[in-house]
This record gives structure tokens, sequence and C-alpha cells, in this order.
């Protein structure tokens, strides 16, 4: 990796009352990343956001922002710019105010404010509403007036805390792309806090999972996906069934499990720490037949339906088999006849390929 | 025709009910039908001033040319107008700090910074009096205008609690997320205050001070206590005044009084009022 514009080494944040918020965080970020922080509320990202802001203080570590240590930088001299959960857009200036607000406050000369300020409006397609006050606006055009504030003081990196939460699902998906392209356009790093792992997978090129206060895996998203590298990453990405199994023996790659409703199953994998493991394997790799599939390596069960939820595109089926194991599994509704639908209570077979799942220790 | 049919009355239409238009009817005769007697009889044309004679303009020009009275109503103004100012920024600061910091001993100062809202007027006035008294500062012989001086500070202390009081529940609404904008945007803390804040809290500092200016003006109690023979406000004038009679310049310098607070208010809040959306 090249010369990293944001590292940080070793962050912790305690809150009065013994609460620690960021507990031994480092990791790099490099020169125009779109970059998310991705976890449950309270996981502690918005408060890492906000120490690379300088909004709040860190009780150890450092951390650099373009090969400068911020450690007693205060948020006003720092070339970093903060798009809040809140927009928090001054009510009492209009758009151009709002937007020339951060370049008037550090002397920018005025024809320099203005040629800047008109070029960011121009950025966020909001020209036509320069002289409006922010009261007259919706929340998607507060949320374009907050990005152009940030993105005419072409800071070095661009924080966004939970950008979308506050917008409709219609909307949300047109700024996803919208961010995206902007990230593309003016090439400055992004970092995005997100609770919302749809809007992480679709946006960033690199993802941190954080939980209670720890990162627990830093990594692109097909990777964070397919290779979790815990049983909390396997779950908060995406959907997953988790299968408790235990080891029962390990011939050079070839690990032997005994698996809770599928008996003795193989995998390609690394002998793991523990004894007991779990197999995770998401709902789509999972396929359903009526008659029993063939195929010696296929890991298979024999089950009846439980359950369908109807989505249109696909259909969430659980289906249970032995040992009261019921597993999810996500079925492409590819024909309009709905012929080979499935029914609550019909019998199935349900397998997968051993290396469409993975085993997961922790 | 249903078109001339009254909608029936909603559940909450409260305004519509007979019971209600009586109280405020009677509500409004009460506060304002005094006031304007009061204004009607500054323009009555007899010196007793019990029934109606005629319609005449000739009490304000006694009342301008009764220098005594004219200088309680000066007094009264540069009072007013001091007060304002000193209440207004010291209860801004009061209601800054209280909103802002935490400190020991908060809850205590917050009890005593608002005491005299709650004690009694007159019990403030004695011990004011007391208080000049012994520093000195209430002798015959300071010339004017620093004999208001008393009256001036003695003002100040029960005004500006209100304006903190009045300051500090307009900051509550402050989005803090507005401020943490502003100083990650590249603004100093006063630069944030100034640009950000200050035009937040403006609403309270304006209807703060329309307070403190009011309950300057019109205090007597306090005033009657602190005031020596040169330093005479209007109310405490007016009280002297009455016990030799009502008479209309009486009438007609409270009806200017009411005038000045009409406009000042009116003032205010055109000064608070959000400026018409412009059409874009």
């Amino acid at each position: 990796m090249a010369e990293p514009i944001v590292s940080i080494r070793n962050v912790c944040k305690n809150f009065a009352g013994g609460v620690v918020a960021v507990d031994d965080v480092s990791f790099d970020i490099a020169q125009n990343e779109f970059f998310a922080l991705l976890g449950p509320s309270g996981c502690g990202k918005t408060t890492l956001l906000r120490m690379i802001s300088g909004l709040e203080f860190m009780t150890s570590g450092q951390i650099m922002i373009g090969g400068e240590d911020m450690a007693t930088t205060p948020p006003n001299k720092r070339p970093t710019n903060m798009v809040f959960q809140s927009y928090a857009v001054f009510p009492h200036m209009t758009v151009e105010q709002n937007v020339a607000y951060g370049l008037k406050v550090t002397g920018v000369a005025e024809d320099e404010t203005k040629r800047r300020t008109a070029e960011a409006l121009e950025m966020v397609k909001l020209s036509h509403l320069a002289q409006r006050k922010p009261d007259q606006m919706s929340g998607g055009q507060r949320q374009r007036v907050a990005l152009a504030r940030a993105l005419v003081k072409r800071p070095k990196v661009l924080l966004l805390d939970e950008p979308l939460s506050a917008l409709d699902a219609k909307l949300r998906e047109d700024m996803r792309i919208e961010l995206t392209r902007l990230q593309e356009t003016v090439g400055i790093t992004f970092i995005i806090v997100t609770h919302d792992q749809d809007e992480a997978l679709s946006m960033a090129s690199r993802i941190a999972v954080m939980e209670k206060g720890a990162v627990r895996q830093i990594a692109t998203p097909t990777e964070l996906y397919e290779h979790p590298a815990s049983k909390f990453v396997a779950d908060f990405i995406g959907k997953v069934n988790l299968i408790d199994a235990s080891v029962v023996s390990t011939k050079g790659k070839i690990l032997t499990l005994n698996a809770k409703g599928l008996g003795k199953v193989e995998f390609a994998s690394e002998r793991p720490a523990g004894s007991s493991v779990s197999i995770a394997v998401r709902p789509e790799k999972l396929k359903v037949s009526k008659a029993e599939p063939k195929g010696a390596k296929l890991v298979k069960l024999q089950g009846s339906v439980r359950d369908v939820a109807y989505y249109g595109d696909t259909s969430h089926v659980v289906i249970e088999g032995k040992d009261a194991l019921s597993l999810s599994v996500t079925v492409q509704n590819d024909s309009r006849t709905g012929e080979g639908a499935l029914a609550r209570g019909q019998k199935v077979w349900v397998h997968f390929e051993p290396e469409d799942s993975i085993v997961l220790t922790e | 025709m249903a078109l001339f049919n009254r909608a029936p009355q909603g559940p909450l239409e409260y305004g519509r009910r007979l019971w209600i238009k009586i109280l405020l009817t009677a509500t409004f005769l009460f506060l304002y039908a005094p006031i304007f007697v009061l204004i009607a009889f500054s323009f009555n044309d007899s010196k007793r001033n019990i029934t109606w004679q005629g319609f005449t303009f000739k009490y304000y020009g006694i009342a301008w040319n009764n220098a005594d009275l004219i200088e309680a109503f000066t007094n009264s103004l540069i009072i007013a107008f001091i007060s304002t100012v000193f209440a207004t920024v010291i209860g801004a600061m009061v209601g800054l700090l209280l909103w802002r910091f935490r400190f020991p001993g908060k809850t205590a100062y917050e009890g005593f910074m608002a005491l005299p809202i709650v004690i009694p007027e007159i019990t403030m006035g004695v011990a004011l009096m007391a208080f000049f008294f012994k520093i000195g500062w209430m002798t015959a012989n300071v010339p004017w205008p620093f004999n208001l001086g008393p009256i001036a500070v003695a003002h100040i202390a029960f005004c500006f609690p209100f304006v903190a009081v009045v300051v500090r529940s307009r900051l509550v609404g402050f989005n803090m997320q507005l401020e943490e904008a502003s100083r990650d945007l590249g603004a100093s803390q006063w630069q944030t205050f100034w640009n950000v804040l200050f035009p937040f809290m403006k609403p309270g500092l304006i209807a703060g001070a329309l307070l403190a200016f009011t309950l300057s003006l019109d205090d007597f109690v306090i005033t009657y206590f602190t005031s020596g023979p040169g330093s005479v406000t209007f109310p405490v004038k007016v009280y002297s005044l009455v016990r030799r009679g009502i008479t209309p310049d009486i009438n007609a310098a409270s009806t200017i009084l009411i005038l000045i607070t009409v406009v000042a208010t009116v003032l205010a809040m055109k000064l608070q009022a959000p400026p018409k959306p412009s059409k874009g």
C-alpha cells in the first residue's frame, strides 16, 4: 500500500463511567479509498470518526492524516470535513452562504469563494436553489448542501456520519450512486460510518466491521461476504446459516466434522483451534430439489418446508431437517407460472457444495 | 344548500365554542378596558378628570411643560436603557454558562441566580437601600446623572435573571452539531459564537431585553427604596402626584409611556420575524 492518507494507531476512547467506546483500534486508509466503518449501534464507529475529525479527544493512541500527527490539532485546523447525520445546515443562512461559510471564516478571497461556491453547488446540482433557506428544502436537498459545504473546502478526507439514514428508501438508493460518483470525480478519500450493511457493501471499496469498540475485520466487500473471519462478521454482513459442528479428525487438508443435522461431512480446511466450530453457508448458496441430489462431495439434507416468504424476485424458504436443524434458503422465482413453487410441509432435499461454505471457529 | 351550511364543530375547535368566546372577551375587557379609559381620559378637557368634558390635546402640552414630570420620565428612560443593556449582556452570559458548562455548585448557583425572580420586591428594595447607604452611594450631593447609579444597579440586579432564563430556554433547542459543523469547517471558537450561536440566540436576547426594559421602566417598589431626592423615576413621580389627585397630564404622560412600550415591542417582533421567503 502506498503512503496512507489516514493512519490510526492503538486508538482508545474511554468515556466517563468506564465505558470503553473504542478499544485499541489500528488501521490505515489509503489515498482515494471509499472506506466504510460498519457495525451495530453503539460499536464505537461514530466515536472513531469524530476522533478523526477532532471533535472528540482520544484517550490514547495516535491519528495521522496526510503524514501529520493530529494529536494537538483542533478540528478547524484539520484537513478533514464532515457531513453530519443531522446535516447541521445553518438554518439562518441561505444555501449559498452555507456553502461559502467554510471559505469565508478561513479568509479565502471573495472572488475565489464565489467561484468555488458556485462550482460546489453545480457539483451537487443545487445551483438553482442557491438563495433558498434550508427550511424550504427537503431532506435530500439539505444533505446535498451539507455535502457541498464540506467538499468546497477540498479536504484530504471527507467524513460522512450515517449520511443516508434520514432519507427515504428511494432517495437513499439515488444518493448511494451519487456519492460513489462524487467520490470518483473529486478524488477525495471518503470515510463513511454506517450501520447498514447494504450501504457499506454497495459503496465502499473497503469495510472495517466493528463490534464493541474493536475492529473485527477489514476487507473488501466481496471478501467480507465470502470469507468472513468470524461468526459475528458472517452474521452481520448479509444472512447466513450457522450450523454447529464438532471436529472429528483431520487428514492433511481434509477436515472431518460431525455437524448437527448433517452427520459426518468433509471440508477442505485447516484444522481449527477449537473442537467446536460452525459451518457458515449463505442462503443463496443452498439449492433445493425434490429428488435426492447426486454428487459424492455434496453436503445434503432431507427436510420439510416450514415457511415460505414471498419477495417477488426471490422467496425465502425455511427448511427443517434432522436434529431440528433449520436452514434459510433463498430461491429465485425465475418462472412466472409458479411451477415448482414450494409449499409448506413439502418434503425436499437441500444441498450445497462444501467450497460454498466456510468453517468458522469464533 | 350544503355550501352554506357551517361545518360541524371539531373536537378541538375550542375557538368556536360559546363559553370560550365569552371567556376571551371578558379577559380582554378586564385587561385592556382600564388602559383604554386611561388613554381616553388623557384627552379629557377637565382639570378634575372625573367626568368627560370634551376633547383636547392641551394636557399633553401641560405634561410637556411640567419639568418635574419630564425629568422623571427622562430618568426612567435612561435607567431602563442602561439596565437593559447590562442585564441583557450579563443575562446572556449567565444563560450560556448554565446551558453549556457543568461545574461544581451549579445547582446552588442556579438557585441563587434566580432568587431576584422569586423574592418579594419589598425585601430586595429594603436590602438594596441598606446596602447602598452602607457603601455611601446614596448621598444627596451626587450630581445628575450619577445619582441614578443605585437605581440602575438595582434594576440590573433584578432584570438579568429574567434574561438568563429566557436565553437559556432558547439555547436548549440548539443543535450542537451546528457548532461542531462550524468548527469542522475551519471557524475558530469566536467565529463560531458570532456566526452560529449568536444568530440562534438572537430571538431570546431580544425577548430578554424587552422583558428587562419593561421591568425596569415600570418598577416601583425597588426604585422607591433606592431613589434619592434628585433621582425620581416616572412611576415614583406618578405615585407622588396621584396622592394629590389624578390630573389629565398624568394620563397624557402614561399614554406616551404605553406608546413607547408598544413601539418597542412591535420593533422587537419585526426584528425577530423571519424574512419573507423570496421566490426563486
